[in-house]
């Protein structure tokens, strides 16, 4: 560390009050000054910089980052929110899935569930939208957290597992799919909201796995993720075995997506479900819609004939054609 | 306030809350951890086994955030394995240790995870090396994590030098119980690695096999 505040050269013009719209280029140019002064050793410690030494004695100036992300908007963002709220405006906020999702291994294979529900702040934007989404013919993958974010992730990793497929010439594992989506959201240091069950059935048997956004995965027989996910787990730690037939573990999954539904507000109308096993791939959507729309047993609508008509009279309008223009229109 | 208490998971880090310990004897170490993730006021995993193999004689002990200990032990998990296939041998435990400590110390304002790292290598036999924030210590026994807080003076006071493999196996099951008696970030069931030149041994103790002490 002492090396790099030998070779620093403080940046009094940034201190004059100039404006903040400068300071990335004076960055940029500052970096190429810097590599420059690295070369020649001795300039460094000369005595035409004593003098802004003694002026810059009270500040830090922050070093510009080498390599890596930054993550430099999220922080102004969060920094613009601040200052909104304070106003009296709030952001847009990003449409979330609410949501109850959750896995089970069973004999066979693996079971996936989840709702159906997508909401926007305190509205649901969507009410039957897909949170099954397809990484391989025998790997599926729910996903919980931001909408846009676990539609992009599964499909961005779904595409990278076919090429890795293709490459190998062999079924891609759970455990491949597991890695490239813990590594990536890892990366991005939990700014990609999304949490994911993520299950499948290849050579070495059926898995489950749990993902984190900040990039944590764990494996176990039964997961749950989500707004819904402790009622969800409360059915499973109940109900669950190892071992359990295809119908008994459809119905304990149909369970557990229920209770999350019925006790969650972020979760709610239909229960889909994937049952993945070795030979076949069940996508059931929906497997049970547990909030049907009720039918309307009464009708404020008049039928035709309730008044009567007394008399008709029939005027005849005569018009010339005087204009005619033709628009047209591009309906492709 | 509903919609909070709903999504607060997602902006919450997975922490491994824990208790991890590591400790040596002569001829070996006995590693040993609790298996409680929690994320939040939630525990999103009660059985994670939190001493992940860097090697078939080095294992490091995770606690601190679940994303940034796990991407760090298979992270070094690859470059030992590169590393030992140059060398054409068995790694040292102090190059895994090295290893980790150079990750923590270079990423150290940006992760927040302690890897307790310990093994049997010929050269030293068995060894504990602690590696909070970057520096490399080697101890003869290392304590980690939100739980280890509540057992120092424990340890402090029942260590000895020269025990055996099962009195350290029982020293860790001891220390591992009354850590999750008083802290509310560990629990579940105590996971027990035991590493000597002969092998390598994992042990699972359950919930209601952990020794009672005291009112229990």
């Amino acid at each position: 560390m002492i090396k790099n505040t030998q070779c620093y050269r403080p940046r009094t013009d940034l201190l004059l009050g100039k404006k903040k719209k400068k300071k990335k280029k004076a960055k940029k140019a500052k970096k190429k000054k810097k590599k420059a002064k690295k070369k020649k050793s001795t300039s460094c410690t000369s005595g035409k910089h004593k003098a802004h030494f003694t002026k810059m004695a009270t500040l830090a100036v922050r070093q510009s980052p080498v390599g890596g992300f930054s993550f430099e908007n999220c922080k102004r963002n969060a920094v613009l929110e601040g200052e909104a709220n304070k106003v009296g405006y709030s952001l847009p906020a990003a449409r979330k899935t609410g949501t109850t999702i959750c896995g089970v291994v069973f004999k066979d294979g693996v079971i996936l569930g989840a709702d159906t529900r997508a909401t926007e702040g305190m509205i649901v934007a969507d009410k039957n939208c897909s949170k099954i989404h397809y990484i391989s013919p025998n790997i599926y993958c729910c996903g919980a957290g931001t909408a846009a974010d676990t539609e992009m992730t599964t499909q961005i990793i779904s595409s990278n597992l076919e090429l890795h497929a293709l490459s190998t010439g062999r079924v891609p594992r759970v455990a491949t799919a597991n890695r490239m989506l813990k590594q990536m959201l890892f990366r991005y240091q939990g700014y990609i909201g999304a949490a994911l069950v993520l299950g499948g059935v290849d050579c070495n048997g059926p898995h489950l796995y749990s993902i984190y956004p900040h990039g944590s995965t764990d494996k176990l027989p039964y997961v749950t993720m989500g707004s819904g996910s402790l009622a969800a787990m409360a059915v499973f730690e109940d109900r669950y075995k190892p071992d359990m037939e295809e119908e008994d573990a459809k119905r304990l999954v149909r369970d557990a997506i229920a209770a999350g539904i019925f006790n969650d507000l972020g979760s709610g109308s239909n229960i889909d479900l994937c049952v993945i096993t070795k030979g076949k791939l069940d996508y059931i959507r929906p497997h049970d819609e547990a909030n049907k729309k009720g039918v309307r047993t009464g009708d404020y609508k008049y039928k035709r004939g309730t008044t009567s008509v007394l008399t008709k009279s029939v005027t005849a309008l005569n018009l010339e054609v005087v204009e005619e223009t033709v628009l047209t229109m591009d309906t492709s | 306030m509903l919609q909070e208490t709903g999504t607060e998971w997602l902006s919450q880090e997975v922490k491994t809350g824990t208790t991890i310990i590591a400790v040596e004897f002569d001829g070996g170490v006995v590693l040993g951890s609790d298996s409680r993730v929690s994320a939040g006021a939630s525990v999103v995993n009660r059985v994670m086994n939190k001493l992940s193999p860097l090697h078939d004689k080095i294992y490091c002990a995770l606690s601190g955030s679940a994303a940034d200990a796990q991407t760090i032990a298979e992270v070094v998990h690859y470059q030992l394995d590169v590393h030992s296939i140059e060398i054409d041998e068995d790694p040292q435990v102090r190059s895994a240790a090295t290893l980790v400590r150079n990750i923590s110390y270079k990423y150290k304002e940006e992760l927040s995870a302690h890897l307790i790292v310990a093994g049997w290598d010929r050269r030293d036999g068995g060894q504990v090396f602690a590696t909070l924030s970057g520096l490399l210590t080697r101890q003869p026994f290392a304590v980690g994590g939100s739980g280890s807080s509540y057992v120092y003076g424990f340890v402090d006071a029942e260590f000895r030098r020269g025990m055996s493999k099962e009195e350290c196996q029982q020293f860790v099951v001891n220390t591992l119980s009354l850590a999750i008696n008083r802290d509310g970030s560990s629990g579940g069931v105590a996971y027990i690695v035991s590493i000597d030149e002969h092998g390598t041994e994992e042990k699972v103790v359950l919930g209601n096999d952990l020794p009672t002490f005291f009112d229990q």
